[in-house]
């Protein structure tokens, strides 16, 4: 898939012998079809032989017109929509939409419904992290640590598919709180996952934390300063590894986190490893929230008094959530219908997708596989 | 260990080397002319070992065939064929060729013609090598030319190594831009 | 006319020499056949041990569908691959595309005629014996860069220059390691230098030790750089850039299909093989069994252990202790797959599986008896170590495959030049000065 660019192509034969062996830029086209741009990611590449000397992101072709849809769906209608966005931590997306709606009724989810919901997404947090782990390795060239994520997230998805019926693609929460009441078993199977997967997480550590060639090719690669975290707007691990401590569910916590005693790993060179070394410090911190919520779980209604048609007072409102991936926001004006006027998302992968330039400018090839796997990003999310 | 089949052998990889020459010169793709010159190469380590001259064999396939060809064909394969093939094949070169050929010609029958005459070569129908002196060639061949060369020719042998290492460093000095 | 036949097959037996040495084509064309046979049915056994391996590594099955365990898979590969059509691609240079695989397989294979199987079984002795190796080894990229440049595409281009500078520039630190180990079969008490396979072995023979633990840790560190070289001239993991699926799709056979590409993955087996019987060859004994020079106290067991007890002919117990290993190890691998099957669903659906996994057991419960017989086993004894060195090598490919990721281009070209030469020309010094105070000090 490569093509010379225009200065070779207009090379004339007549011309002197210097310009038969002069190296030039070369353009490399990556994806959409690529095994690991994670989806139809196609990323224009400016290479001086192996070296990147610049990228352009070519997104949209995963573009579905979500937030065009929700024009034309009640609130309630448009809550599975939102789980096709990031397919992978659907119940964190469910869990935003749910939230900036009721924050838009003025009302809250009763705690009971609270606490179940920060179970599931932070078990959903975990998840995603560990499909994250798994792939990342796989394009940095280890096989195995796929199948072991992948075991273990299988366990999660199990508890998914016990508590609401589906795996994937949960809609697991409603508008004011939660359909379903938990099933019989649900704290024993979640501490029970717990125990099981705290070693995992080891595991996990002692194929990569250490591995010399997994620190070779991460270490140093795909370098982010904390400036230019904030002037691109990402957030997320990525924005933690580089040494910001700023995290939604500590900065302005919402859905009960702040009754849950947590840390915010965060990262001191802002690099690829770094952002791996982050990622499986938030999987320890993520079980350590789920067994505070199975401990201290409520009793009550799982859902709160909802009116059956929902009609939201003309107004606008902007909620955000820590989604696996960053910052997860929603941006509803309401004009006092039952449908929304205009829904807008700001997507983590998408603003963080905004970093591949920088950090890729200067790096190999391979790197840029490794960079576009540590941003973690899903193209589901990426072009909604 | 006594050679089987030797004359066949030896038509056989005169065969193939001269064909594959013959490829060298007049195949249209670089590529293919590379390729060509490979079997020619390798049809002429083949004669070597027949010569009870194995390790000259063998260096002649690592250096010439795995190390040389391999950086012809580098080189070729990185250069822009199309351009390559519209370049004028039989140049300016063709008359010092045709000169060339005749003087090699001439060279060939007046050896095959004089033979008999000539002290260094062996008479026709007798056998280059006596067997036991071929015996002794074949199992110390690589050990002689070991001792041959950090004996006798260590001088020319140390300056051959460095007018190799002058060679490498100036290819480094000539392709990187910054050192 | 059959016993002619027989006493010219004893006679051969007996006279302990390669038929390349002995001058007999026949035997030489009976060893090709059985050589190129056993490393293709080796070649389907990696195949099969290399899924289940890595399978069990990373907590899955692997093949169990296709024969008890999946034991038939690679033969169900096999057939796949020869009955799929044959595509060569438009923009393909037809006649290079067609040469590229032969030629990667014939280089392959051609390393085999060296390689000492025992004191007597190898195609050939060569003189050169190395050198030939090393030679026929750096022509195997010949295949590569053809098969790349041939397909016509962008994507093999880039594959077969990043494997075939890989595999040049991984030579250098191979032929320095390998330089190391012919140093030491000439700075024994009584040995003289020798490229020859099998003279390589029988100076460790004589003298004692295998060239790994030779000068400590001289041997050690050759040794450890041929076994990375080994696996960057092989394009395995973790060396595999060319072959990286997340870059480069599938390196330089990214448009071959079918039968051609099961002759580059053939090729590709058989090249690991290689070069795991020449790191056996040079570093680790050969066909020698493990402690060879003790022999422990003298045992006797009528028609079963009579040796002499000569130092040609021993009959330590510690002798007997290796020499019934193989049988052992054989009826150990039946016992596990006895196991298996009893351990198979009790369903008339799995009875074909169970009775075919049980005849599996039978088989090598057998194969175990036949290396207990007494005129089998003495002869099989060299063979047997040596494919078992080898095989030990093999599972390290696979648990490689398993645990490493991958080098990126410019870490894999600074660890062969700047760390892997360097350290292996310190090791040639070092080797040198070392044996040659040996031999200054003791004569």
């Amino acid at each position: 898939m490569t093509e010379q660019t225009d200065s070779l192509s207009h090379l004339d034969l007549n011309s002197s012998d210097k310009t038969f062996l002069a190296t030039n830029e070369l353009i490399l086209n990556m994806g959409p079809q690529h095994p690991s741009t994670h989806g139809v990611l196609r990323v224009i590449l400016k290479l001086d032989g192996e070296k990147v000397l610049g990228t352009e992101c070519v997104i949209g072709y995963l573009h579905r017109g979500v937030e065009k849809i929700a024009e034309h769906r009640t609130y309630t209608m448009f809550n599975p929509y939102v789980d096709r966005m990031d397919y992978v931590a659907a119940i964190s997306n469910g869990l935003g939409y749910c939230e900036t709606v009721e924050k838009l009724l003025n009302m809250e989810a009763p705690s009971r419904a609270q606490y179940i919901r920060v179970i599931l997404a932070e078990l959903n947090r975990m998840a995603s992290h560990m499909l994250w782990l798994g792939t990342h390795a796989l394009d940095i060239g280890a096989i195995t640590p796929l199948f072991y994520t992948f075991r273990d997230r299988e366990e999660i998805l199990k508890i998914f598919e016990k508590y609401c019926g589906a795996r994937l693609t949960t809609h697991a929460f409603r508008i004011g709180g939660c359909l379903y009441e938990t099933y019989d078993g649900f704290e024993e199977d979640v501490i029970k996952f717990c125990n099981f997967v705290d070693p995992k997480i080891g595991e996990y550590e002692t194929l990569l934390t250490t591995n010399r060639i997994w620190v070779q090719r991460t270490r140093g690669v795909g370098y982010l300063s904390p400036e230019d975290c904030i002037n691109l707007g990402v957030t997320g691990p990525v924005l933690r590894a580089s040494g910001v401590k700023w995290d939604l569910r500590k900065a302005q916590p919402y859905s009960g986190y702040e009754k849950f005693e947590f840390d915010i790993p965060v990262g001191v060179n802002g690099d690829t490893y770094d952002r791996y070394l982050v990622r499986i410090e938030e999987m320890r911190q993520s079980i350590r929230i789920v067994r505070q919520a199975v401990g201290g779980l409520p009793t009550g209604p799982v859902m709160g008094k909802v009116p059956k048609v929902l009609k939201p007072p003309p107004g606008e409102i902007y909620h955000s959530i820590e989604s696996p991936k960053g910052e997860l926001g929603f941006f509803i004006v309401s004009d006092g219908s039952t449908q929304p006027y205009r829904i807008r998302v700001r997507p983590p992968s998408f603003v963080n997708l905004q970093a591949l330039d920088t950090m890729v400018r200067g790096a190999l090839v391979a790197d840029v596989v490794a960079v576009i796997g540590t941003i973690d990003i899903v193209l589901g999310e990426v072009d909604r | 260990m006594n050679p089987v089949a030797t004359p066949f052998f030896f038509y056989l990889l005169a065969a193939i080397a001269i064909l594959s020459a013959l490829g060298v010169v007049a195949a249209r793709n670089p590529v293919h002319s590379a390729l060509s010159l490979v079997f020619t190469l390798l049809s002429i380590a083949g004669f070597y070992l027949m010569l009870y001259a194995p390790f000259v064999a063998g260096v002649q396939i690592i250096l010439y065939i795995g190390g040389i060809m391999v950086l012809f064909l580098f080189v070729i394969m990185l250069v822009n064929i199309e351009r390559a093939e519209q370049e004028h094949r039989f140049n300016s070169q063709r008359h010092v060729a045709v000169i060339a050929a005749l003087v090699v010609a001439a060279m060939f029958i007046y050896s095959y013609t004089h033979a008999n005459s000539m002290a260094i070569f062996p008479q026709r129908g007798h056998l280059v090598f006596h067997p036991e002196q071929a015996a002794a060639m074949e199992t110390n061949n690589t050990q002689a030319i070991g001792s041959m060369l950090y004996g006798q020719y260590m001088l020319p042998f140390e300056i051959a190594s460095l007018l190799l290492l002058v060679a490498i460093v100036g290819a480094v000095v000539m392709s990187k831009k910054r050192i | 006319m059959i016993s002619r036949f027989i006493d010219y097959v004893a006679g051969y037996l007996k006279s302990g020499v390669t038929p390349g040495e002995a001058g007999n084509a026949l035997w030489a064309l009976i060893y090709i056949v059985l050589i190129f046979t056993g490393v293709s049915i080796a070649v389907i056994a990696m195949n099969w041990l290399e899924r289940k391996i890595l399978a069990h590594m990373q907590v899955r099955l692997g093949p169990m569908r296709v024969g008890p365990h999946g034991l038939l898979q690679p033969i169900a590969d096999a057939l796949k691959l020869l009955i799929k059509e044959d595509i060569v691609p438009d923009r393909a240079d037809k006649l290079v595309f067609w040469l590229a695989p032969v030629a990667i397989v014939i280089t392959s294979f051609l390393v085999f005629v060296v390689i000492p199987f025992g004191p007597q079984h190898a195609v050939t002795d060569m003189n050169i014996g190395l050198l030939f190796m090393l030679g026929i080894s750096s022509m195997s990229v010949f295949g590569i860069i053809m098969a790349g440049w041939a397909s016509g595409s962008s994507y093999p281009l880039m594959g077969a220059l990043r494997s075939s500078a890989q595999m040049v520039s991984y030579e250098i630190a191979m032929g320095l390691a390998v330089v190391s180990a012919v140093l030491m079969t000439s700075l024994g008490s009584s040995a003289s230098g020798t490229l020859s396979m099998i003279g390589i072995v029988q100076s460790q023979q004589e003298q004692g030790v295998w060239f790994i633990f030779k000068f400590f840790p001289f041997g050690l560190v050759a040794f450890f750089i041929f076994a990375v070289a080994m696996v960057a001239e092989t394009n395995r993991a973790p060396f595999d850039l060319a072959e990286a699926e997340s870059e480069l799709v599938a390196g330089f056979h990214t448009e071959y299909s079918g039968f051609r590409w099961s002759l580059f993955f053939l090729a590709e087996y058989a090249a690991m093989i290689a070069v795991s019987s020449i790191a056996v060859t040079l570093w680790l004994g050969g066909w020698m069994r493990p402690f060879a020079s003790f022999h422990g106290p003298e045992v006797r067991i009528p028609l079963f252990w009579n040796h002499a007890g000569t130092a040609a002919d021993p009959s330590g117990a510690i002798d007997l202790a290796f020499a019934i290993f193989p049988a052992a190890l054989f009826f150990l691998l039946g016992a596990i797959a006895a196991l298996g099957t009893l351990r198979m669903p009790k369903h008339r659906i799995f009875r074909v599986q169970t009775i075919g996994l049980g005849l599996f057991a039978l088989t090598l419960g057998g194969i175990g008896l036949l290396l207990l017989a007494p005129p089998v086993r003495d002869r099989i004894q060299d063979i047997f170590w040596f494919c078992f060195k080898v095989s030990a090598f093999m599972y390290l490919y696979i648990w490689y495959r398993g645990t490493f990721p991958r080098y990126r281009f410019d870490q894999l070209m600074k660890l062969g030049w700047k760390f892997m030469i360097p350290t292996a020309i310190g090791v040639l010094v070092g080797t040198a000065a070392w044996g040659l105070t040996a031999v200054y000090f003791h004569g």
